[in-house]
């Protein structure tokens, strides 16, 4: 039988190491993993190396975790939202490293990580400070940089419905990184709104499938948001 | 007279075809949805993974798991749909999504576009400007036509690093709409009252005048709030 639920997320990040490389879902507060984060914050890891689009917001979740100095080294293509407060000062210290990838490069480096692609060209960035030093081809007349495929160690995920095969579905715009990021870890944690049966979500409805999920966590909506304000 | 904000986004959305995929930018770019014809069926995309976005949900009516890129409160129109990362940016990069309308910093006589890195700014990102520059056809820019010191910001070639080199396919500015083509700079129209010497002058690169080049068109109703004084 195959049962990935775990009871706590305490629990699913109990193998993180040291130095691991972590990616983390969400684009703002959808598909973010915030209660997993937390309790890797609670853990107390080092020198992680964390992917994510941005580079959080505030002091809950990723930017909770990096104000703990956490994160030795960030991948993201938004860095500067106005809440990385953390990550800023960090940054303008020299004591954290960055990154910055465009961000459907990123996306398609998770994805091809996951789908073992060995990197792939893409004109984005060719031509510009961001493509600087990358291989470079021209294809039917066209510049494109080489991009290497992005995996990681962990990848942290939210998503609204998941069973004890690992099967998810998403709301609305949740998926956004998180079904390439199922894909990319070696070790995919998923923390869920909702824990169904086997057969609970629709074989239509499946977004992403099991086979790419190891740990399932049942954890109701935190009422914390990091992005932006609660609905008025 | 100058357009302000919402003249420049209205003008814009006179030239959106009906049938049209749309990705808007954060800042003028954004209110561009607010001015369009109600008979133009236009699908909007928002990189997170939405096409068929509707307005900023109206308070009380937001979804937690409804945001776009801009990281707002939306809403979806009938027809609209989700997808990935992945697949949003295939819609961009593969040449699907049919129009961006982006802001600039500065815009250079060939196309090229500045947009990602203001000057000073110590923390850098870049989001999903570049991918939206370099894959989508028609790229139009909003800008206001100088900076806030009076410098112009269409130039013969870009000071700060850049967004993607020779996208940009159209300006719209506070003072004038100008074609980026294969030759140069073309003059198209120019806002009510803005001469055409007053646009040569804030612009520092060469520009053509349109044979047809007149003043805008904007409906009567519309002036007050689309206009200021130069």
């Amino acid at each position: 039988m195959i049962d990935k639920t775990l009871k706590t997320c305490d629990e699913a990040v109990e193998p993180v190491f040291d130095g691991a490389s972590i990616m983390f879902g969400g684009f703002g507060d959808p598909g973010l993993p915030g209660q997993l984060i937390e309790a890797l914050r609670r853990k107390g890891v080092k020198n992680l190396s964390v992917i994510h689009n941005g580079a959080g917001a505030g002091d809950w979740a990723l930017g909770g975790l990096i104000k703990d100095g956490s994160v030795r080294k960030v991948t993201a293509s938004f860095p500067n939202n106005p809440g990385a407060i953390y990550f800023q000062e960090l940054y303008l210290k020299g004591q954290i490293e960055l990154e910055l990838v465009p961000q459907g490069t990123l996306a398609e480096r998770i994805r091809a990580a996951g789908s073992g692609i060995g990197g792939f060209f893409t004109p984005t960035s060719a031509g510009t400070e961001l493509g600087k030093g990358k291989e470079t081809r021209t294809i039917e007349g066209r510049e494109y940089v080489f991009e290497k495929p992005l995996h990681a160690d962990f990848a942290m995920i939210r998503a609204h419905k998941g069973d004890r095969l690992g099967n998810l579905q998403f709301r609305k715009a949740m998926r956004n990184f998180n079904i390439a990021m199922a894909m990319a870890g070696a070790v995919t944690l998923a923390e869920v709104d909702e824990l169904v049966p086997v057969g609970g979500i629709d074989p239509e409805d499946v977004h992403a499938p099991g086979i790419f999920v190891d740990k399932v966590v049942h954890c109701p909506r935190h009422p914390k948001l990091v992005e932006i304000g609660p609905p008025k | 007279m100058k357009l302000t904000r919402d003249g420049v986004a209205y003008r814009v959305a006179c030239d959106l075809p009906d049938g049209s995929y749309v990705n808007l930018g954060i800042g003028i770019p954004t209110s561009v949805s607010s001015y369009l014809s109600p008979d133009k069926e236009i699908m909007f995309h928002s990189e997170n993974g939405i096409l068929g976005m509707g307005p900023i949900a109206a308070p009380g009516t937001e979804d937690v798991d409804l945001i776009n890129a801009g990281k707002q409160y939306v809403t979806m129109l009938p027809g609209g749909c989700f997808f990935d990362h992945p697949m949003s940016f295939a819609m961009v990069r593969g040449g699907h999504i049919t129009h961006t309308v982006l802001g600039a910093l500065e815009v250079a006589a060939n196309g090229d576009l500045a947009n990602w890195r203001t000057p000073g700014e110590k923390v850098p990102g870049v989001g999903g400007a570049m991918d939206l520059a370099f894959g989508i056809k028609n790229v139009w820019v909003t800008t206001t036509h100088v900076t806030n010191k009076g410098k112009p910001k269409i130039l013969k070639a870009c000071t700060l690093p850049l967004t993607a080199p020779r996208c940009v396919k159209r300006i719209y500015t506070d003072m004038a709409l100008i074609d980026v083509m294969p030759e140069g700079l073309l003059l198209r129209e120019v806002a009510p009252g803005i001469k055409v010497a007053d646009v040569v002058a804030n612009t520092d690169a060469a520009l053509k005048v349109a044979s047809d080049c007149h003043e805008m068109d904007l409906p009567e109703r519309f002036k007050e709030v689309a206009l200021v004084a130069a």
